[in-house]
């Protein structure tokens, strides 16, 4: 069995065909995170019931009552809920807790028949782009352990790069699913906001948070989509899922957002190998088209003042009282002051803080109406330009995987990592990162389509022909 | 942002802190709101701002689950209780 070569198709094939049982699929899986882990602290916990889980697939199997999905091994992100398991948002002040209900996605996974490895390690409440702020501490990256994987599902990233796992979810905020897929070379999907439910995701930022796949092909990318995406009662922004097909549609009209390339500290190699990447769709016979989308280097600004907003809200409801760990003091006051400072780590405490301060009065309306407002116009020029083009281009990351510790201690400099992937979640557009080759150290390097809110089709499409020709 | 402003917000925020960690909070939150600060050039006034499309989504008040099938689960979870009660200090 090559780990290296297998998909969720071929796995599936091999298992309806019996050539291997879920049972070894799984073993094969566990094998490689027991020599791994220790090294590259990818998962937090590794369930212990894995194995059960894998019978009870074989058993699907034997039935000829399988899915794709069935005895798929997967990671899932520390922030989704599995009933009985337990769940920490990498973050001390969940110590101990255990959901009392299945995730959404978790729940259509189940029905499907796929197994659940354990949870990956992640930044503390999916806050950072480096996976250095969890609480119980860093995960490596693959290529180069002294550097980061991303963030904020670096786990995720590294369990499907490392072959720990065929495929991972992960949950995206700001980016936080494309950035450490691009740095550890497989594809990473931002869904359409409102395609799949967010029940049982710890939020962060409710209005940009969403779930998504991690995997090493768009194939696999698209097989999970497929089956995560369902409207759900638990989750009002979730949506009927309005499918549509790319058709006859073989050339497309590739936008380039010229301007917001020219922003600072944008790596050099990053610049020329996103070059060669449109050069190549270009001799494929896909059309370059320039986009004029002056506002879009404000997304970063925008989305720095609405998403600590959201999140000093969100994380209001961890008091200590009704779960995970607590420090009394000699009043309730009190006990809140300790509870939240001992439980929540730097960064979370930061953005915490600066949510308050934006949201407080006399600056609402300079900072979360504003960036409200903003937040509309670039949707709309977004639309706009996609009547134009099918899909946009840009570079994932301003830079390949950064060393350890390098950005950690400058807030601003960490954020700077999230430039280009943004504007997806501000307006609420599917993204996706797919590998577009390496830099003379070897570090990886990704790309992201943009498209219209739900037109993943034209995401996969594009993906699938882009790998294609960059071999 | 003066010391006292961010002690104000820590209270608000609910953490204890440190005059050293609020002084690194001092700096840290400088250097980002001079970032964000960038939006404030932006004269929105001559774009066109589309009206809010969202609306609020209701469910029916219907078919309540039967009473009591997930306090065991929910209790459990929480760090201190007392009966079918989670505890809480006096606040009055």
């Amino acid at each position: 069995m090559n780990l290296n070569e297998m998909t969720i198709e071929k796995a599936h094939q091999h298992l309806i065909k019996g050539d291997f049982s879920a049972r070894e699929l799984t073993e094969a899986y566990l094998k490689n995170i027991k020599e791994k882990n220790e090294d590259f602290n990818i998962y937090l916990e590794v369930f212990d019931d894995v194995l059960k889980q894998a019978d009870q697939a074989d058993k699907l199997i034997k039935e000829g009552k399988s899915s794709l999905m069935t005895g798929i091994p997967m990671a899932i992100k520390d922030n989704i809920l599995m009933k009985g398991k337990k769940v920490s948002a990498s973050s001390k002040i969940l110590k101990g807790y255990k959901a009392t209900y299945d995730a959404g996605v978790i729940k259509r996974l189940k029905e499907s028949g796929a197994i659940f490895l354990g949870r990956t390690n992640m930044d503390e409440f999916a806050m950072g782009s480096s996976t250095e702020n969890s609480a119980y501490s860093r995960t490596k990256n693959p290529i180069d352990p002294n550097r980061v994987p991303g963030g904020s599902s670096g786990g995720s990233a590294v369990a499907v790069a490392m072959n720990g796992a065929l495929c991972a979810l992960g949950s995206e905020t700001g980016g936080s699913i494309r950035q450490p897929a691009s740095f550890c070379g497989i594809v990473g999907l931002k869904t359409t906001y409102g395609a799949v439910s967010r029940s049982g995701l710890i939020a962060m930022a409710s209005s940009l948070d969403q779930i998504g796949p991690l995997t090493k092909t768009v194939a696999d990318a698209e097989i999970v989509f497929n089956i995560i995406r369902k409207k759900d009662i638990l989750d009002s922004t979730s949506v009927d899922y309005q499918e549509k097909k790319y058709g006859e549609l073989n050339k497309m009209r590739i936008g380039v957002p010229r301007d917001f390339l020219k922003g600072e500290g944008i790596n050099k190699e990053v610049l020329d190998n996103f070059k060669k990447s449109l050069q190549k769709l270009e001799l494929a016979g896909h059309k370059i088209i320039d986009l004029e989308l002056p506002l879009l280097k404000y997304s970063l600004a925008i989305y720095y003042i609405l998403m600590p907003a959201e999140a000093s809200s969100n994380l209001a409801r961890f008091d200590g009282l009704r779960y995970g760990s607590k420090k009394t003091g000699e009043n309730l006051f009190n006990s809140y002051l300790k509870t939240r400072r001992s439980g929540f780590g730097k960064e979370v405490r930061r953005r915490i803080m600066l949510g308050t301060y934006v949201l407080s009065h006399g600056y609402y309306d300079a900072y979360y109406n504003k960036a409200n407002k903003l937040k509309k116009i670039i949707n709309n020029d977004l639309i706009k330009s996609f009547k134009e083009v099918d899909v946009i281009i840009t570079p994932t990351s301003p830079f390949p995987a950064f060393k350890a510790g390098e950005k950690i201690e400058d807030p601003m400099v960490m954020y700077y990592s999230d430039f280009f992937t943004v504007p997806a979640n501000i307006t609420g557009i599917p993204a996706i990162s797919i590998p577009s080759g390496k830099t003379k150290d070897n570090l990886p390097l990704g790309v992201q389509f943009m498209a219209p809110h739900f037109r993943e089709d034209l995401l996969f499409k594009i993906s699938k022909e882009f790998l294609l020709i960059y071999e | 942002m003066e010391l006292k402003d961010i002690e104000k917000l820590a209270k608000l925020a609910r953490i204890e802190m440190t005059t050293e960690e609020m002084r690194g909070l001092q700096k840290d939150m400088k250097s980002i709101l001079d970032y964000v600060d960038q939006i404030q050039s932006i004269d929105i006034n001559n774009l066109p701002v589309l009206e809010y499309s969202n609306s609020n989504v209701f469910r029916e008040d219907t078919n309540p689950h039967q009473s009591g099938i997930y306090t065991d689960n929910i209790l459990k979870e929480a760090p201190d209780t007392e009966d079918n009660y989670i505890k809480v200090q006096k606040i009055l």
